[in-house]
């Protein structure tokens, strides 16, 4: 035995001394690096996963995907990734009178990867492209607005063109919409509205496989699982080019090996971090000035179904947003990487107004009171995938529930994100459900249009307000943008009296780069902001 | 011999439909539509999800739609995964990696087990015994994706001997590492299988006998004890060839390996029938050829042994 006690007493010395250099590991790199000048040839790596779909702009609405076609691909209207503010990219000029006819003039002399110029048909026909059921692209819904895509979104379309897209010459088109949406022009600037060059038509399968686009980079290679490679397109001429040469998106299995290689600096940028690099903060002390922050459109809620028994009760609901202690769980939690909500819309956002809803501030007393009053009884449940990191907040919120209300309240898993969506989507939820929201486009409408109308694509609580229904159309019907964004508001108020939804908190974005990087910002869709990345020269 | 063989490998043919067909049959009928997630928080479009259900003929019987992917294997079509890249070609680049990683964790397994083995059971009781008896415990005792995290942290991310994760090009000196954390199970195993094996021939007739012919010592360990205790460690390492190349699953993930093990992974998590089943098809054929290989060995070793 006396062998075995010096064996398991070298064991405890080695443990103990791998647990303090893991303690004193991060967080002590203090190299200069802001002053120097930037390396304009050098390569840059990202945290990449496997796209989930084929590489082709409108279906791809995940992250993996867009991580590698975002740069490759300018739409016409751009975002500034500080503010999420739409600037003209593509476009020339983009009129309308009454946000039913848009004029939408490109600019010259702009060409795809393979030399060929980008004109108005390459949008045109991109589009239509799209919006064709025949095709199956994810992102059809995104061309609803158009007329007539009601005939070419069907199984086996008569037509091959909508009716609402005019090519007017080679740098100008029309767009005609079903009815006034003031949000259209911002709207474009998403992923799927991307023109698309003549080669693509002949072969979208061959295409997917190497997109040509007309972004600040250019698709050079892909290794399924493995990486994708891009360079910089040296004839850009937008305003968001690159400061660097080549960037390769990296497909790790594991987030916490990612994480482990951005450490050692071998990896150069991380949009999110691990629940292990999370936990208890440790981040903050590996990261130090490392850290990147940015502003993500996003908001999460619960969803209280209205199909449920007994959860269509105002009191009720009431009740529960008041008994979430928001502040505390973020904190505690979370490790501060969300912040509480108190409203419908992001705080980047244009509209956003502090303190929207007023039952979403942690209120023990007035819980209690809201909960005698809707005569509730039995228990509460909260549903939601329990995979991410998704169930450790969820079971704080019923437990906050359990406490300042004294009803039992349960945390229901599903396995994974496709059964959770099914069971949302199939109406087939028994209690509470997780229903988070990211923005596709930086938009307050984005917020409310999907979630909120009675038709909304995302309407998990199935919350049918014929107020909030006819104030969201005027407002997309309104072209002055700030008389718009009023109407929005408006609707706002009114879901917030409703509580279809309880929002709990919004995403903060918090990720990590290289000591290599100068500058690397994050956008508020969860990526790289590429334009801004710079490396340091050596 | 040959009569042997030919049995084998007709053995192969209801063992390649059964365990293809089990798998397959599990990958496409658990419940729920695989492409309800698809499309993030909004439901995916109706023409989407036909398009996708008419391309992996999931309207079918899962009796017709495994027979059209077997009808596609034959011609050799591995087929597609949902995001349009050819599992032939998945396979292709995965594979490479995949056995490289293995033979290293064999190759490492087999010298470090067998010689802790073979030095062990030649002394027996001592303080040598004990530290193998004890190490392996230890190495028995903790899981692999233990074993593998502790390794990356402390001499990647910590003492920088290694990277944390393997390059693109996986070369063999990367996998060592990682060749270590996977081996390290089976190497404890081989060290424990060995040193009994050993224990128990040292006192067998025909070394006494070796011995009173008055043999050199090495040639009675090396020829006469040796050949006969290895047997049943080699049946081991031989169906650790194809536990290896399956279960390097946390191994791979780990160091992030683009391997068989990762590919196998990602396909049962995205639901995607014709990956896990290729890969599948793959190492049933590497378990029974590795195996008919052990067989035939036997008789190398030990001429007593006939095949009939």
């Amino acid at each position: 035995m006396r062998a075995s006690r010096g064996f398991w007493g070298a064991t405890a010395v080695v443990a103990t001394a791998a647990l303090l250099l893991t303690a004193c590991g991060g967080g002590g790199s203090k190299e200069d690096k802001g002053s120097g000048a930037t390396d304009a040839n050098a390569a840059v790596s990202v945290y990449g996963t496997e796209p989930e779909n084929s590489l082709i702009p409108a279906n791809t609405n995940e992250l993996g995907g867009s991580k590698a076609l975002k740069p490759v691909f300018s739409a016409l209207v751009g975002y500034k990734s500080d503010t999420a503010e739409p600037y003209n990219l593509m476009a020339e000029s983009i009129t309308t009178t009454d946000s039913k006819v848009f004029d939408i003039k490109i600019k010259k002399g702009w060409k795809f990867h393979d030399g060929t110029e980008v004109k108005a048909k390459n949008f045109v026909d991109a589009w239509n492209y799209s919006a064709n059921g025949k095709n199956g692209m994810q992102n059809a819904s995104f061309f609803e607005q158009i007329q007539g895509y009601d005939e070419i979104s069907a199984k086996e379309p008569a037509v091959k063109e909508m009716s609402g897209l005019k090519v007017v010459n080679d740098y100008e088109f029309q767009v005609t919409l079903k009815g006034p949406f003031s949000v259209f022009a911002t709207k474009i600037g998403y992923l799927a509205f991307a023109p698309l060059p003549d080669k693509f038509f002949a072969d979208p399968e061959a295409f997917a496989k190497a997109p040509i686009g007309n972004g600040p980079l250019k698709f050079v290679s892909r290794t399924p699982n493995q990486n994708m490679k891009l360079t910089r397109y040296d004839e850009y001429q937008g305003e968001d080019k690159v400061k660097f040469k080549d960037l390769e998106v990296r497909i790790y299995t594991s987030q916490e090996t990612a994480y482990q290689d951005l450490l050692s600096n071998r990896l150069d940028f991380m949009e999110a971090l691990p629940p292990a690099a999370k936990a208890g903060g440790k981040y903050k002390t590996d990261l130090g000035d490392r850290l990147v922050e940015g502003k993500l459109l996003g908001i999460a809620a619960l969803a209280i179904p209205y199909y449920v028994p007994g959860y269509d009760n105002l009191d009720l609901r009431k009740a529960i947003a008041l008994a979430i202690d928001r502040e505390q769980i973020v904190k505690t939690v979370m490790n501060d990487t969300y912040a509480a909500a108190d409203g419908y819309v992001s705080r980047g956002i244009e509209g956003y107004r502090p303190g929207v809803c007023e039952f979403c501030k942690f209120d023990p007393v007035k819980a209690k009171e809201y909960w005698a009053k809707s005569g509730y009884t039995g228990k509460l449940t909260i549903a939601s995938n329990a995979d991410g990191g998704r169930k450790e907040p969820l079971v704080a919120a019923c437990n906050s529930i359990k406490n300042a209300l004294g009803v039992e309240c349960d945390f229901v898993p599903a396995t994974d994100f496709g059964q959770w969506r099914s069971i949302v989507n199939g109406r087939k939820l028994t209690g509470m459900g997780r229903s988070d929201w990211s923005a596709d486009y930086p938009s307050i409408e984005n917020y409310l249009n999907p979630r909120y109308k009675s038709t909304g694509s995302s309407n998990d609580s199935t919350y049918n307000s014929p107020a909030v229904d006819a104030l969201l159309k005027q407002a997309d019907q309104t072209a002055d943008k700030a008389a718009a964004i009023k109407l929005y508001q408006q609707a706002e108020d009114q879901i917030a009296k409703d509580l279809p939804q309880i929002p709990v908190w919004e995403e903060k974005g918090v990720g990590g780069k290289s000591n290599r990087l100068k500058v690397a910002k994050l956008d508020y869709g969860r990526l790289a902001d590429y334009s801004s990345i710079e490396v340091a020269a050596k | 011999m040959s009569q042997y063989i030919l049995r084998r490998l007709l053995q192969l043919i209801p063992v390649f439909f059964g365990t293809t067909f089990l798998i397959y049959a599990l990958v496409w009928a658990v419940p729920g539509d695989p492409f309800a997630g698809k499309c993030g928080q909004v439901a995916c479009p109706p023409a989407y999800i036909e398009m996708m259900t008419a391309k992996f003929n999931l309207d079918d019987s899962i009796f017709v739609q495994y027979f059209k992917y077997l009808g596609n294997l034959f011609t050799g079509d591995w087929g597609e995964t949902f995001n349009g890249v050819s599992v032939g070609e998945l396979i292709g680049n995965a594979y490479p990696v995949t056995v490289r990683l293995a033979l290293i964790a064999v190759a490492i397994e087999a010298i470090i087990g067998l010689s802790a083995g073979i030095l062990t059971g030649l002394r027996g009781k001592g303080f040598l015994d004990n530290l193998v008896l004890m190490s392996t415990t230890f190495l028995i005792s903790i899981p692999v994706f233990v074993t593998a995290i502790v390794l990356q942290i402390i001499l990647g991310s910590e003492l920088g001997l290694i990277e944390a994760s393997v390059s693109e090009d996986a070369t063999v000196g990367e996998l060592i590492v990682p060749g270590i954390a996977l081996g390290s199970l089976s190497m404890a195993y081989i060290a424990r299988l060995m040193r009994t094996s050993i224990a128990e021939n040292r006192h067998a007739d025909y070394v006494r006998t070796a011995v009173a012919k008055g043999q050199p010592r090495s040639r009675v360990v090396g020829v006469h004890l040796l050949r006969n205790s290895v047997i049943p460690v080699l049946t081991f390492i031989g169906t650790d060839i194809g536990a290896l190349m399956g279960g390097a699953i946390v191994t791979e993930g780990v160091f992030n390996i683009n391997g068989i093990g990762g590919l196998i992974f990602r396909g049962i998590q995205n639901r995607e029938g014709a990956t896990v089943t290729g890969v599948v098809v793959l190492l049933v054929m590497v378990y029974l050829l590795v195996s008919l290989t052990v067989d035939l060995l036997y008789a190398v070793l030990d001429p007593r042994i006939r095949y009939d």
